[in-house]
């Protein structure tokens, strides 16, 4: 099931100028791309883009060669580089699991998640702790495709590489495409099979 | 004695008022009538023991009489302000999910209602109603909305524009799930605090329009009707009849508004961190 | 006292704590930094590395005096041999000390950037503006808009400009690069570096440590609320082998280009901290000293550490 993005193009609105322009690229399922580009170039709107969250004005997004499902379950879900924005903060966090699936305890540990944290609040754990959530989520909403906008950027080394060995190691076990938006070559090289730099058109 | 943080305070804060509020109102409903029935013989008594806010005219106990029409003010005013309330929560939210048709037919609504001043509106709206404690309601009812469902519309406005709930949305989930469970959890909250705030708005106005002769009828002890009362004779020297009654309402006005700023900011939930 | 004189901040056994509310009405006492030490020289560029959460931008606060109301602050804090108390704190933050944001929440969404970059100074120092603005990488046209038309890392950059283009002799940089491209990060923190050569200092707090090792004179690790190591930069350069605490090892093997490889555990809880070493839960050589006792500072080859099998 490969995913692809034919002929990208962003504006947020008519006459402003493109934000985005003639994007390409594919991706097949099981394999780590990362997305590589300067700051200011657009790579939080791809990344929306990509997960539905933002139509494109012109081009398509393609999964398995059909557009993504307007509604129901995303197949491409987003995780992007603010956890604390993207968890209620009024749920403790077991609820933050359940919205997207059935919740099994064995699977926490695969997470890197512990139990006691379920009870919590959000303001109550820190910004890598959430941003496992984050993933979980992701995960168990059964997604065929990730895009991790920037998902280590606010955390410190040992906590991304925590996150990191997750998305990882699961992505290995479902046979899962992942596409890593960063700024950090090093930990694009790292991870990803291929690394597509977004300004110069080409994969490095 | 240790000194008491805001939580505590506004726990016992809100104890204290809501047995106040709940002994007015029950002694309002078991007075029997001869406690503030007219005496002849006891006319024009300054305050004493046996009557704690004096005697009007009339010679009606003023104590019991300031009861009896708490317990009537606080009705219509708890009434109005539920109805009020609810109705702003579901305009609020329609004003936020609906169309832009919807949006804009609901604010020129709101603000045709808050263009006309309130007792004007009320006194109105009373009229057509017929009078009396129905159409004192009503008109209480139908005009403290506005605000609350402007800062309900403009609350869920905010939230749906949140990351978690644009997440929610690509977890596949339904606008009534989200409405549900993201939106009103946050809601509820503000509708509360409003809820309280709204008390006094309406118990005032009640007041205000009955001192005005067009709410309730003058042969009910109303806080409003004592008022007016006493207007007539506070050039003769009696100054009982107005300040007693008018120090209790906004002694009950005060603590309410107190109870309602308390509560706001313990619900906030930055606020365990103070 | 030749070593005062020539100390700009000295932080000696500061501690910071917050009263929160917990479940039921009592309000109880959470202590996020405790006992830590820290000097900052003219000159000298210190980065402040550690895990998120370990309190290093609550240090910003503190040693700016922006904490929030239910904050509490124990220990020393000196300014050039002065006692930096909440007067002092005014005074120099409007003039002397900068702060570089972590957030683009700092700038005013109402205000044209250029004049917000100009502070309160006048007369705006328009040329000077433009020179940072420019060797930074932002356009002239990037003065007439407002923050919400800029992208995360041009609103770093502004922030950075902010304390460039102040005259503060201390400049407390907040997580200064995330959203930066490779060069526009190496760029600030070469500018960072100059202003330090001028005599100057710089408290760099950063995730990106395998960026600050190079331009910084020394390196604070944080963990838990207190720094268990300061060392000199080179010793990060060189290798685990050259560090002394086991955090700051670990910390350099995470890196993406050392291996990548995570340490299992997590950062204890202000207000669940262990009784002693608080790294012992995650140490490989933890043993029974370190679960009972907290290591005391000692100074090993040129570098101070809180390990008692530092070597």
């Amino acid at each position: 099931m490969p995913l692809e993005a034919k002929n990208l193009s962003f504006r947020y609105e008519r006459g402003l100028p493109l934000v985005l322009e003639n994007i390409d690229f594919k991706i097949e399922a099981g394999e780590v791309l990362a997305l590589f580009a300067p700051s200011g170039y657009g790579k939080t709107t791809l990344a929306k883009l990509l997960a539905g969250y933002l139509r494109p004005c012109s081009g398509e997004i393609l999964l398995n060669g059909a557009p993504l499902p307007e509604k129901g379950v995303c197949p491409v879900q987003l995780i992007s580089q603010h956890p604390e924005k993207a968890i209620n903060p009024r749920w403790r966090l077991k609820k933050v699991l359940e919205e997207s699936g059935e919740l099994r305890e064995d699977m926490l540990s695969a997470f890197g998640i512990e139990k006691a944290w379920l009870e919590r609040f959000p303001r109550e754990l820190s910004g890598g702790e959430l941003q496992r959530f984050c993933v979980a989520r992701a995960l168990l909403s059964g997604a065929e495709y990730l895009i991790c906008d920037e998902i280590s950027t606010m955390l410190d080394v040992i906590t991304q590489a925590q996150i990191w060995s997750v998305v990882l190691s699961e992505a290995r076990k479902r046979n899962m495409g992942i596409i890593a938006v960063t700024h950090n070559m090093h930990l694009a090289r790292r991870i990803a099979h291929r690394v597509f730099d977004l300004e110069k058109r080409e994969y490095i | 004695m240790k000194k008491l943080n805001r939580r505590a305070k506004t726990l016992l804060l809100c104890l204290c008022l809501g047995l106040l509020l709940l002994l007015v109102y029950i002694s309002g409903l078991l007075i029997p009538e001869e406690a503030y029935a007219p005496d002849f013989m006891a006319a024009r008594l300054s305050p004493s023991l046996r009557h704690p806010f004096g005697t009007d005219t009339l010679g009606r106990d003023l104590f019991w009489r300031t009861v009896k029409g708490l317990s009537v003010s606080l009705t219509v005013g708890i009434a109005a302000s539920c109805i009020s309330a609810v109705a702003a929560l579901f305009i609020g939210i329609a004003a936020a999910v609906g169309s832009k048709r919807v949006d804009g037919l609901i604010s020129w609504i709101i603000d045709l209602v808050m263009g006309v001043p309130h007792t004007v509106l009320i006194i109105l709206i009373s009229f057509v109603m017929g009078r009396g404690l129905k159409g004192l309601l009503v008109g209480i009812a139908c005009t403290h909305w506005c605000s609350l469902a402007r800062l309900i519309r403009s609350e869920v406005m905010q939230l749906r524009a949140k990351d978690y709930v644009a997440v929610s949305r690509r977890l596949g989930k339904s606008g009534g799930w989200i409405l549900v469970n993201h939106l009103l959890p946050h809601l509820l909250p503000q509708f509360i605090v409003g809820l309280i705030l709204m008390f006094p708005h309406a118990i005032l106005h009640e007041a205000a329009v009955s001192f005005l002769g067009f709410g309730l009828p003058p042969e009910q002890p109303a806080i409003g009707i004592i008022l007016s009362e006493s207007m007539k004779y506070l050039s003769a020297g009696l100054w009982w009849p107005a300040v007693f009654p008018g120090l209790t309402l906004v002694l009950i006005v005060f603590l309410i508004d107190k109870l309602g700023d308390n509560l706001r900011r313990v619900l906030d939930p930055y606020s365990a961190q103070e | 006292m030749i070593q005062k004189n020539e100390t700009l901040l000295e932080i000696h056994d500061l501690s910071v704590s917050f009263r929160m509310y917990d479940a039921t009405l009592e309000q109880k006492e959470l202590q996020v930094i405790s006992n830590l030490h820290l000097r900052v020289r003219p000159g000298e560029v210190v980065a402040v590395a550690g895990s998120s959460g370990s309190g290093k931008s609550l240090l910003a606060s503190a040693i700016l005096g922006i904490l929030p109301s239910n904050a509490s602050v124990s220990g020393h804090l000196h300014y050039k041999g002065r006692e930096l108390n909440s007067q002092l704190q005014k005074e120099l933050r409007a003039s002397k000390i900068a702060l570089v944001p972590q957030s683009v929440n700092f700038l005013d969404p109402l205000m044209r950037i250029g004049p917000q970059a100009d502070g309160h100074k006048k007369p705006y120092p328009t040329e000077k503006r433009r020179e940072i603005f420019a060797s930074l990488g932002l356009d002239e046209r990037v003065e007439k808009l407002y923050p919400f038309q800029l992208s995360g890392g041009m609103a770093r950059r502004v922030l950075v400009s902010t304390a460039l283009i102040s005259e503060a002799e201390l400049i407390v940089a907040d997580e200064p690069t995330p959203g930066m491209s490779l060069s526009q990060a190496l760029h600030a923190l070469k500018m960072f570096r100059a202003l330090a050569d001028e005599g100057k200092a710089v408290i760099l707090i950063t995730h990106d440590i395998d960026l600050a090792f190079g331009f910084a004179d020394r390196v604070a690790v944080f963990y838990a609320g207190t720094t268990v190591e300061t060392a000199p930069a080179e010793d990060f350069c060189t290798g685990p082998e050259a560090l002394r605490h086991p955090y700051s090892k670990a910390l350099w093997r995470a890196l993406p280009q050392n291996g990548f490889e995570p340490i299992e555990g997590f950062q204890p809880y202000a207000g669940s901290l262990p009784q002693g070493c608080l790294f012992a839960p995650r140490c490989p050589m933890a043993t029974d000293k370190c679960r009972c006792e907290k290591p005391p500072v000692q100074d090993i080859r040129g570098g101070e550490v809180r390990c008692f099998y530092a070597t």
